[in-house]
């Protein structure tokens, strides 16, 4: 029990750096680029888009967007003030859709995005690692071999272009499924099974772009790892003791393998979530990756501030929860200490 | 050149035997010198509208033009030339942090290690693209050069976690315990001896880096977040997307940046596992 908590408090501890770090980039680097006062650029954004403002409302508004934005006092001060905020889940509110709270915001985009990225996580991962490892274990079959063929060629292309070969070849030339939105216009949500079709068939193609996407990566280091496992000793005493084959590869290679394949998992979330977000801007799902997006083209520079602020905290905190869950899977984890 | 010789001799090898190698080689040779023609280009890249406007792919315009009355062929030269020298700046610095910050973990082990790989595993975990995003949105202006540094000072920590255990391993081998009870110093023995069996893999993770980072230049460029009247392969199929080339019917607008992209990010990752599995035949691939 106290290497579990030794192992947990490590792991917490880098939770908290990567939080620290994120806060402390955004903090910092709008302050170190000369005529990036984020004030002033918002006031420069408004102006850009057309709005007149008289010369002393820019005075009062430069004022009060400082004071908002902590930018009075020195740079330490600033500093703790920023965290002040922040810790209290103070984001300030969007510009765009002004006085609404960015938290509110986030809120409301918060469980399409939640909801896509666990869904195809899961499923990816999964199937994956469960094909991989057959894969690995049974080195011929012409559909392992297609499937690797497969995986190598879609794994480097960018979440961007993948996305946007399906978007392409599925909404616009065999017009199977819709092409953005995450329901039929003019459905409003309820528990009816109309609604929550149109939700499946929306979701259907974001999904199943992040899937492909994933599977691939998952599927070959799976493989590699199986085929490691399968040069140990103690499965060679497993084949020499007869045991059935399907015994050998569920309890000596997959649980075997599984461990480094889920310290991957933690290890890649970010990216993984970035993918999300990228997908989402592509089919025009209504989670935070359009957010952040619509925050863009409306230059909502506080709306996209805190986006990045609440993605690095739900980040760290999803691969803290995947990190403490690995020693209920191998035990040997907690012995290693800060090694991964 | 003496010390050319193995390179070229694995370079000779890798193309005899593995058809990956293969593939990427002579991909990567032909981009290249696609990347190299745009010195011999008639139209100057940031000019528009010398030639009519979405024309289909014929003699005089290969790839056909685009709506803003662009040559793609001679266009896309440019796009591919930029791109890479962006990949390429954004993997050299990348690397020189990555050695740096392996060789000190792996050299001082302890406390400073232990603190440098809490520090690599939280850049991992740290989710990027939002972060970049809202950078590139308070930069107004942010240059192709400052856009590969402000990457370059994510990119590393992978690379450095593998160098480091690279380090560490080196360090238990039985030629180094003979050397240093020799008189050798560690220091000098990381530059002499360490440094050869350090660099292939840097070399392989460069790659990798490239990938990487041209996948992030494309995604920003697409989002119009980058110096959209230089040509780079994102900022290519932004104006596609931005002007509608799908609805239009202008396929090869978008047919050839993202076949031209396809191409360099399959043949880049190809040469990427061969150098992988020339190295040590038993390595996983680290993904990124």
């Amino acid at each position: 029990m106290r290497a579990f908590f030794k192992y947990a408090v490590t792991r917490f501890l880098i939770c908290l750096l990567v939080i620290f770090i994120g806060v402390t980039i955004t903090f910092v680097i709008p302050r170190l680029i000369p005529g990036a006062n984020p004030a002033e650029v918002v006031i420069r954004r408004l102006q850009m888009a057309g709005t007149y403002l008289p010369p002393e409302s820019v005075e009062k508004m430069k004022e009060a967007l400082l004071k908002l934005y902590g930018l009075e006092g020195s740079l330490f001060q600033q500093y703790l003030r920023f965290w002040k905020e922040f810790l209290r889940g103070n984001l300030g509110p969007s510009f765009a859709s002004f006085p609404t709270p960015v938290i509110k915001l986030i809120a409301t985009s918060l469980p399409w995005t939640v909801g896509l990225l666990a869904l195809t996580t899961v499923v990816s991962w999964l199937s994956g690692t469960i094909l991989g490892g057959i894969a690995g274990f049974r080195k011929r079959g012409l559909f392992m071999k297609i499937l690797e063929i497969f995986a190598n060629a879609v794994r480097p292309i960018p979440y961007y272009i993948l996305a946007l070969l399906l978007l392409i070849l599925f909404a616009y030339v065999l017009r199977l499924l819709p092409t953005g939105g995450a329901y039929q216009i003019g459905l409003s949500p309820s528990l009816s099974w109309k609604y929550i079709s149109s939700v499946i068939k929306h979701g259907l193609l974001p999904a199943l772009s992040l899937i492909i996407l994933g599977i691939g990566g998952w599927f070959l280091n799976m493989r590699n790892l199986v085929s490691a496992v399968l040069q140990e000793d103690f499965v060679d005493f497993a084949f020499l003791m007869k045991l059935d084959e399907s015994v050998i590869f569920r309890f000596y290679t997959m649980k075997a393998a599984l461990p480094p394949q889920l310290t991957g998992l933690a290890l890649q979330l970010g990216m993984i979530f970035n993918g999300t977000i990228i997908t989402e801007i592509v089919f025009n799902y209504p989670g935070l990756g359009t957010l952040i997006y619509t925050a863009i083209m409306q230059s909502d520079y506080n709306l996209v501030m805190g986006v990045t602020l609440f993605s690095i905290v739900a980040v760290a905190f999803a691969t803290f929860l995947i990190d403490i869950s690995l020693p209920l899977i191998d035990p040997r984890v907690q012995y290693s200490g800060s090694s991964v | 050149m003496g010390f050319l010789h193995p390179v070229f001799s694995a370079i000779r090898r890798l193309f005899k035997y593995d058809p990956r190698f293969r593939f990427a080689f002579i991909a990567i040779a032909c981009l290249v010198v696609f990347a190299f023609l745009s010195i011999f280009s008639p139209y100057d890249p940031r000019s528009s509208y010398y030639a009519p406007i979405s024309q289909p792919p014929s003699l005089k315009h290969i790839f056909g033009t685009n709506g803003r009355g662009q040559d793609l062929f001679w266009l896309l030269t440019f796009a591919m030339k930029n791109s890479l020298i962006f990949s390429l700046e954004v993997a050299l610095l990348s690397r020189i942090i990555a050695i740096v910050v392996g060789i000190t973990a792996g050299y001082k082990r302890g406390i400073l290690d232990q603190i440098l790989v809490l520090l690599c595993d939280s850049f991992i975990i740290l989710p990027l693209f939002p972060l970049l995003v809202f950078l590139k949105l308070i930069m107004r202006q942010m240059s192709f050069s400052t856009l590969a540094i402000v990457l370059a000072l994510f990119g590393w920590p992978w690379d450095a976690r593998l160098i480091r255990s690279q380090v560490l391993s080196l360090r238990e081998r039985v030629f180094t315990y003979s050397a240093i009870f020799s008189g050798r110093s560690l220091l000098s023995m990381i530059f002499s001896d360490y440094l050869p069996h350090i660099l292939p893999i840097t070399l392989a993770t460069t790659v990798n880096n490239m990938l990487w980072s041209l996948g992030f230049e494309i995604t920003l460029s697409i989002l119009g977040l980058t110096p959209l009247d230089i040509p780079s392969m994102g900022t290519v199929t932004y104006w596609a997307i931005q002007q509608q080339a799908m609805v239009m019917g202008t396929w090869w607008w978008l047919a050839f940046p993202i076949g031209l992209l396809v191409l360099l990010f399959v043949a880049l990752y190809f040469l990427f596992v061969s150098i992988t599995d020339y190295i040590n035949p038993k390595a996983r691939i680290i993904s990124r």
